[in-house]
């Protein structure tokens, strides 16, 4: 009896991820790629282990007498906090929100902590505190209750924030990639890489000729109408950290099915593309927040993309690609030159080259 | 986006790879020189636009894929002392060292930090004059004027905290190493642009004359590359062996007067080793005597560092062009771009993780023709 104890006990302190890879967390493992994906199936997964969290969606799904919820967590971390398009304050509702539209969920209610760090101006947090208003009053949400704690100068950068949020599902719809077939279209609501280009110029102080704005917006109404028009959506996300390309490769794999994309389809922006020219990243890895990757039935493809244009958000909507029975697990796009190559998720964070 | 969507032009690219498939009568190996150039051949998967005949090896111009082990040792050594700044640019700071890489330094504490120039190291040392402020000044031909102009401005501004740990490499000499070993597989050469941006291509035509080997300066976009292999064929059926230039809307065949100028003032010569390959005679700088005071190997002593590359790795045969990634067996499996044995897994550069990356590790189902 004993000794089985012990054994279990052990077991539960054997770290899965090997030692030789990594004795400490890098950057990376929040960066929302491999090293990310790795923590959360070796480590988080297999710990916390239930049927909610095993689903992977962006927020957990759970009935409550007649009532289906979602139900899920942020935090925000950037830096700098305040960004050509907006602040940490109106991304931190904007990501919850869309976390809990993109599972299908009318979103209710959202709950924020504020982590302080000591010397903050006053000032800076009624401005971020003042954006929360409005974005929690555009999106129709209630900021319902919250934490707040301080940490020394130095121990903190400025002020992190936690959003948790909280949304009921209406009968009938089913969001999540395990729904997707062969023949779904791929819609994306407008252009790619806009927000995590402008943070990446504003915190390097890269000074572009024309000024690159987040796109930081809360997507419940855009993702609301079209739920309206069709009834036929399998798959939604939000592609934030790791970008389309990430997005898409899990999508791929948890459905166990191909996706194909057209490199020209994508839109970008052309100052966007220029600056990525520059810092030799590519779009397709980079972070957006106030986009929407929508799979749903070819049928269904007019109605979405009419009800999509006339909305604020979705002015630039556009199919990029469809999903295949061939290559389950793999992206595979047709680059603008005719050519094919297979998309992979992004490995570490991006970083500068050389030359 | 002009002066990038013209060279990467559907119509452009179908029209010259049909004059390839034209005019190509037998097989022919040419090499990319620089890693950008690779990147963009499997990027936008130029190869399966060519005739079987033609066969891409991809070079060693990799400047993250050819820093050798200890160099890179040195700048961990460095890094980990106190009061010290280690600057990079972003790229290096994954490579992997025979321990660790800068950017476990940095989740270890040590200060490391990515700039995008080598000018931004040196306003980092004017703002903490109590650190010491130290550049990896990697790279080729290309980012050599940029870090020699740091050490001018440094001296200049009167900075006693600031230098660079040298690490730069030159093209070159790394051809005539590839063309004058026993193994050579090389017909004909894709030079690099940018380098040659900086110095022209007037040194490269002794060397397809004494090797009779074409070399055509090239570009990076997949027009550009297209028009520099159909170049480089027609040498190679034409019998011709001489240096061509595609790229002549950036380079002229004596290059940047100011650039070549400003590297002879600040740099000398000297034999370097290269990651993979070996040392080669005359193939990179140091800095001159008189800007010594700014160099981080005399102001640091690490002493000698002397390290072995893992030996399932093959970088060297890679960067030679005798094996392509995907022959090695380590590759996909216990060399991965998070867990990397050597170099070239490391930067989107570098061939391997190029491979890797673009899925050269997967075999797709015949039937995957996209239909978009």
């Amino acid at each position: 009896m004993n000794e089985e104890i012990k054994i279990n006990l052990t077991a539960g302190f054997i770290c899965p991820i090997p030692k030789s890879e990594y004795d400490k967390i890098l950057l990376a493992h929040g960066g929302g790629g491999s090293l990310s994906h790795q923590l959360i199936s070796k480590m988080f997964l297999p710990q916390f282990d239930n049927e909610l969290l095993n689903a992977q969606h962006d927020s957990a799904i759970f009935t409550v007498g007649k009532n289906k919820f979602a139900f899920t967590t942020d935090s925000y971390v950037i830096q700098p906090i305040f960004f050509p398009g907006g602040d940490i304050g109106e991304l931190a509702v904007n990501g919850t929100i869309n976390d809990l539209a993109v599972s299908g969920a009318k979103p209710l209610y959202i709950t924020t902590a504020f982590i302080i760090e000591e010397g903050l101006p006053i000032d800076n947090l009624w401005k971020i505190v003042l954006s929360m208003k409005e974005a929690a009053k555009k999106a129709g949400v209630l900021i319902v209750t919250g934490d707040t704690k301080v940490v020394e100068r130095g121990k903190g950068d400025k002020i992190f924030i936690n959003t948790s949020g909280i949304g009921i599902v209406e009968e009938g719809i089913d969001i999540s990639p395990k729904n997707c077939r062969e023949g779904d279209v791929i819609i994306i609501n407008g252009s790619i890489a806009d927000h995590g280009i402008a943070i990446m110029s504003a915190r390097e102080r890269l000074a572009f000729e024309t000024e690159i704005i987040s796109d930081t917006a809360p997507l419940n109404d855009l993702i609301r109408s079209v739920l309206s028009a069709s009834k036929n959506v399998h798959v939604m996300r939000d592609p934030t950290r790791g970008g389309v390309a990430s997005t898409l490769k899990e999508i791929a794999m948890t459905a166990q099915m191909g996706i194909e994309i057209d490199e020209a389809k994508i839109p970008i922006k052309e100052e966007v593309k220029g600056a990525c020219e520059i810092l030799g990243f590519d779009p397709l890895y980079i972070a957006n927040e106030g986009k929407v990757i929508i799979f749903a039935a070819k049928e269904d493809e007019k109605k979405i993309l009419s009800v999509m244009r006339a909305h604020q958000f979705g002015k630039e909507s556009i199919v990029i690609g469809k999903v295949v029975k061939e290559h389950p697990g793999t992206v595979v796009m047709k680059t603008i030159i005719g050519s094919t190559r297979v998309v992979e998720m992004i490995t570490g964070e991006q970083l500068p080259r050389i030359c | 986006m002009k002066f990038v969507d013209e060279y990467r032009d559907i119509k452009s690219v179908k029209v010259l790879s049909k004059q390839i498939e034209e005019i190509v009568t037998r097989p022919w190996s040419i090499m990319e020189i620089c890693g950008g150039q690779t990147h963009t051949i499997l990027k936008y998967g130029i190869e399966e636009l060519l005739p079987k005949q033609i066969t891409l090896l991809h070079g060693p111009g990799c400047p993250v894929c050819v820093t050798p082990l200890e160099q890179i040792d040195k700048a961990i050594a460095i890094a980990s002392r106190s009061g010290v700044i280690f600057t990079s640019f972003g790229d290096m700071l994954r490579v992997p060292g025979s321990k660790d890489d800068l950017l476990s330094m940095k989740a270890n504490g040590s200060d490391v930090r990515m700039v995008y120039s080598p000018l931004d190291a040196v306003k980092i040392a004017e703002e903490n004059k109590d650190k010491k402020v130290v550049f990896f000044a990697v790279g080729f031909e290309t980012t050599a004027p940029v870090n020699a102009i740091s050490v001018v401005e440094a001296k200049r501004r009167g900075l006693k905290n600031f230098s660079i740990l040298c690490s730069h490499v030159l093209v070159p000499p790394a051809i005539e190493a590839l063309l004058s070993s026993e193994d050579c597989m090389i017909q004909g050469f894709l030079a690099a642009g940018h380098v040659c941006t900086v110095m022209g291509y007037e040194q490269y035509i002794p060397l397809a004359e004494k090797y009779r080997t074409p070399i055509v300066v090239t570009g990076f976009e997949p027009v550009d590359i297209l028009q520099g292999i159909l170049m480089s064929v027609k040498q190679l059926e034409e019998g011709r062996f001489e240096v061509e230039n595609q790229y002549n809307r950036v380079v002229t065949k004596s290059g940047n007067q100011s650039a070549k100028k400003v590297l002879d003032t600040v740099f000398d010569t000297i034999d370097r080793k290269w990651r993979g390959i070996g040392t080669i005679p005359k193939s990179g700088y140091a800095l001159k005597k008189s800007f010594q005071d700014f160099d981080s190997e005399k102001i640091f002593d690490v002493g000698t560092i002397e390290q072995n590359e893992s030996p399932l790795c093959i970088a060297g045969e890679v960067l030679k062009g005798t094996k392509k990634p995907n022959e090695c067996s380590a590759f996909g499996v216990l060399c991965k771009p998070e867990i990397p044995l050597g170099a070239p897994m490391v930067s989107t550069e570098g061939a391997c993780a190029a491979y890797f990356h673009y899925g050269k590790n997967k075999s797709l189902n015949a039937n995957s023709e996209i239909r978009v």
